[in-house]
């Protein structure tokens, strides 16, 4: 298996090489259907591949380029979509039988923004059902494996943005994180991915899990192609409610700063913490030493709280998900199964198309907000809710960004966790906290473990912070490069 | 505020079941019943916190009552939305029998 980008290079400078005209958008794109069809077959990073829309979208950037028209900013560079963002007339599954032939009426405002800046979307990859899982074992079609290892998980929810880039499939590609489901499977296939600020990027298409948890964000094989595509999608949209009205800030401003001067605090809670592997732990004080050395003034420091951000969670976010998953109810799209009533016709329906992860975090919130336990459980869990936001806040009065651990191991082997699903839903320890504050955060590829699986660092910042954390995570891939040449 | 709740029996779970719309099986049933007591069982963390005073956070933005200018924009076609219905009939969505025969 190749490399990250498959050696097919970063898509900043396809995106250049296109613009300036000594690339074709097409050609690049050849390459990597080329890849697809050789590699995909053991991967399974994609549900649904756009070969021939995908051709006519290259060859209008092509066009525009000869006619010297602006190609926009990721010109012919190819973008794998999570199947949960809707692209008209194009199947959006979110790997569930329940929308298996469903083909949404409109596309997501990520989507549109995407075409607009001249990227080519190459297909659909898979996921966990409805986002919920942390290996994408949960799809209705199957799960993906690890470009690294194909014995062992790639992720998820997110895991197969993850393994398309991993696989050199697409240099680029959208995830959505509702509890780090782009950040764990990113940490897990060696890439970079990150969750920006709740309500930075417009969800309007995005098929909803926990809203006031979910943002979509971005995959990419470095750092700057990851603030690329960022830049690309962030910003105001009318169509979402929760879109932030500010301009956005800039991802990719000072990725070449370095971080002199910049305050960090590793977060004991999220680092040397029970349950997070020794090998982990040293990766995340490697990469605190190299911001040290390189002028950054690093310090531990403690949010207390933190600790019970996965119990809080797991509150909030199936209670939100019983929610939004009832429109799944055979009336207006996707499966029906028929029943000799109306309810019989819901409950037959809802129980044939989802799979079992997906009833059960239905179960779990339907429970959670049923008379009587509703203030016992989603009450408390968003008054814990605020008290992270505060230790968070204090945090930052310290520090301009705190450092942690992506994920507690490094990947696990398919199968491994599938019968138990609150070891599987420790997978989420460090990167559920973010989701709960609406912060941003990122991680890194730092290393590997001694399975010689990767490793991933994760970089905290607060709301709107996005410059400062992705001028920190330049910071930390340049280490790990550093590192990697030391040790070879 | 009131403290957590017994352990999660299997007629609870049932009764979940019926609220949610989701036709389980006996294996279900008794699966999602340790299942659910499992994770709720680790929540009781949270019920250790002293939360006296603290308010809820909904969701971490600052906005309130997001409203835009009353102005017709298009809409999504209705043919394109009907035609992935299950069953459709003269422009509406078509479900099966909602009261009962007495």
């Amino acid at each position: 298996m190749s490399g990250p980008a498959g050696g097919r290079g970063p898509a900043v400078e396809l995106a250049a090489g296109v613009r300036s005209g000594e690339r074709r958008a097409i050609d690049a794109l050849e390459d990597y259907l080329v890849a697809i069809a050789e590699g995909d077959d053991q991967i399974h990073a994609f549900n649904h591949v756009m070969a021939e829309s995908a051709r006519a979208a290259a060859a209008a950037v092509d066009e525009a380029v000869a006619a010297e028209r602006d190609p926009g900013p990721l010109a012919g560079v190819p973008v794998a979509l999570k199947d949960n963002l809707c692209t008209r007339g194009v199947p959006t599954t979110c790997s569930s039988r329940i929308l298996d032939s469903w083909l949404p009426p409109y596309d997501a405002t990520v989507v549109t923004r995407l075409r607009h800046a001249g990227a080519v979307i190459v297909g659909k990859t898979n996921l966990d059902e409805f986002a919920m899982g942390s290996s994408t074992e949960n799809s209705a079609f199957g799960p993906t494996r690890n470009p690294r290892n194909l014995d062992r998980v790639p992720g998820g929810s997110s895991g197969g943005s993850a393994a398309a880039v991993a696989a050199g499939f697409a240099p680029l590609a959208l995830g959505s994180d509702t509890g780090g489901s782009i950040r764990q499977p990113a940490a897990l296939c060696g890439v970079v991915g990150a969750k920006p600020t709740y309500g930075l990027v417009s969800r309007y298409g995005l098929v909803a899990f926990a809203s006031s948890l979910d943002q979509i964000g971005p995959f990419g094989a470095t750092v700057g192609d990851a603030a690329a595509l960022l830049d690309v999608i962030s910003g105001h949209d009318h169509m979402d409610s929760t879109s932030l009205p500010s301009a956005p800030p800039s991802a990719a401003a000072r990725l070449s700063d370095g971080v002199e001067g910049l305050r960090v605090g590793v977060v004991t809670e999220l680092t040397a913490a029970e349950g997070i592997a020794a090998e982990v732990v040293a990766r995340v004080r490697q990469a605190a030493d190299a911001l040290a050395a390189a002028g950054a003034k690093v310090e531990d420091v403690s949010v207390p709280a933190a600790v019970y951000g996965l119990s809080a969670y797991y509150l909030i976010a199936p209670a939100e998900a019983s929610s939004n998953l009832a429109r799944y109810d055979g009336v207006r799209y996707g499966l029906r199964v028929p029943g000799a009533d109306i309810t019989e016709m819901y409950g037959q329906t809802r129980a044939a198309g989802f799979g079992a992860e997906v009833k059960r975090r239905i179960m779990l919130g339907t429970y959670a907000l049923s008379a009587g336990y509703y203030d016992a459980y989603y009450g408390q869990a968003q008054r814990v809710r605020t008290l992270i936001i505060r230790d968070f806040e204090a945090a930052y009065e310290t520090f301009d960004v705190l450092l942690s651990a992506t994920t507690p191991t490094t990947a696990f082997e398919i199968g491994a966790k599938t019968s138990d699903p609150l070891s599987m839903y420790l997978s989420d320890l460090c990167t559920i906290p973010s989701n709960l504050a609406g912060h941003p955060a990122i991680t890194v590829p730092f290393g590997t473990g001694t399975d010689g699986m990767p490793i991933g660092v994760q970089v905290l910042a607060p709301a709107l912070g996005e410059t400062v954390m992705f001028q920190v995570a330049a910071a930390i891939e340049d280490a790990a490069r550093a590192h990697e040449e030391a040790v070879r | 505020m009131s403290g957590m709740p017994a352990r999660i029996s299997r007629a609870d779970v049932a009764h979940v079941a019926r609220l949610a719309r989701l036709d389980l099986t006996d294996d279900e049933l008794e699966r999602f019943t340790d299942q659910l007591g499992a994770v709720l069982e680790h929540a009781r963390d949270v019920e250790a916190l002293d939360t006296e005073g603290v308010p809820p956070t909904a969701h971490p933005l600052p906005l309130r009552n997001v409203l835009r200018e009353d102005v017709v924009t298009p809409s999504l076609d209705r043919d394109e939305v009907l035609a992935q219905a299950p069953e459709a009939e003269a422009d509406r969505f078509k479900v099966p029998r909602i009261l009962g025969d007495a």
